[in-house]
């Protein structure tokens, strides 16, 4: 075994384990702490990869944005939860039964597959030209319909955002 | 080397935890934590497939995608808790079973 699929088994354990307890840690602000380390592994994931620059992102978006503002919305609501009952619905064996289906299905239609198994090529010495990147990101015969789209989402998202969590007095 | 299809048994492992913890938890910001390890399921893949399938020094498109999904988790996050405080305030729970308002 290579030191590259030592550190995948390594980074994917711990990114399975802190999953799992995400979703089944009963108290909320545990779960959050276990989500920022689920986060921190997918970086790692990416590292991996060879998205550097991806890993990085997701660092700053997810471990530092996200979970910073989850994390907020756990304490501005908290107390309202019981954290000694269960924090399951009643018919969790079924969505266990639903996602270990899924899972199944999902690996076995891969496994079908003939390119599952391939080998990843070697890099590029070009292949990682973010200042490309950013050109091909916002000119019109690269990604600009992409670009804008995401641009129109996130104004859409944060006038939502505002409106919604904005305290209206008067009424 | 490792090969592609661990990357992708690893995102449909996430994705179905993730997926459980939607379909299952209680809680509204755990439901939301839920679908955040979902959309990094999704992102291992785009990466792994741009990896392994598309890496040309010309092709940004896996890049693309994965510049997308990011805006989108943002904004789904901030809109999600934005609703989940607003729901909080008028009915004083973050339960999604309470979350009744709009039941026919």
């Amino acid at each position: 075994m290579s030191t590259a699929q030592i550190l995948f088994l390594i980074f994917s354990a711990v990114v399975v384990a802190a999953a799992v307890m995400v979703v089944l840690s009963r108290r909320i602000m545990r779960a959050a702490l276990w989500l920022v380390l689920a986060l921190f592994g997918v970086a790692l994931i990416f590292a991996l990869l060879d998205a550097s620059f991806f890993a990085v992102v997701q660092v700053l978006v997810y471990v530092g944005a996200i979970a910073t503002l989850l994390i907020f919305a756990i304490m501005l609501t908290r107390g309202v939860m019981d954290d000694s009952k269960a924090q399951l619905n009643r018919g969790w064996p079924f969505a266990l039964l639903v996602c270990l289906g899924l899972f199944g299905g999902l690996v076995y239609i891969l496994s079908q597959w003939n390119r599952f198994n391939s080998a990843a090529p070697a890099l590029p010495q070009d292949a990682y030209d973010l200042t490309l990147f950013g050109l091909a990101l916002t000119s019109p015969d690269g990604y600009l319909v992409a670009f804008e789209a995401a641009s129109v989402l996130l104004l859409a998202a944060m006038v939502g955002a505002i409106y919604l969590a904005l305290e209206k007095r008067g009424n | 080397m490792i090969p592609l299809s661990w990357y992708l048994i690893l995102a449909a492992l996430l994705f179905c935890i993730g997926l459980f913890g939607v379909l299952a938890r209680k809680n509204s910001v755990a439901v939301l934590m839920s679908v955040e390890l979902m959309l990094n399921a999704v992102n291992i893949n785009l990466l792994a497939f741009w990896r392994y399938l598309y890496l040309t020094s010309t092709a940004y498109n896996g890049f693309v995608f994965v510049v997308v999904l990011f805006a989108v988790a943002a904004a789904e996050t901030a809109v999600g808790l934005a609703i989940i405080i607003s729901a909080y305030r008028s009915r004083k729970t973050v339960a999604a079973e309470d979350f009744t308002a709009l039941q026919g």
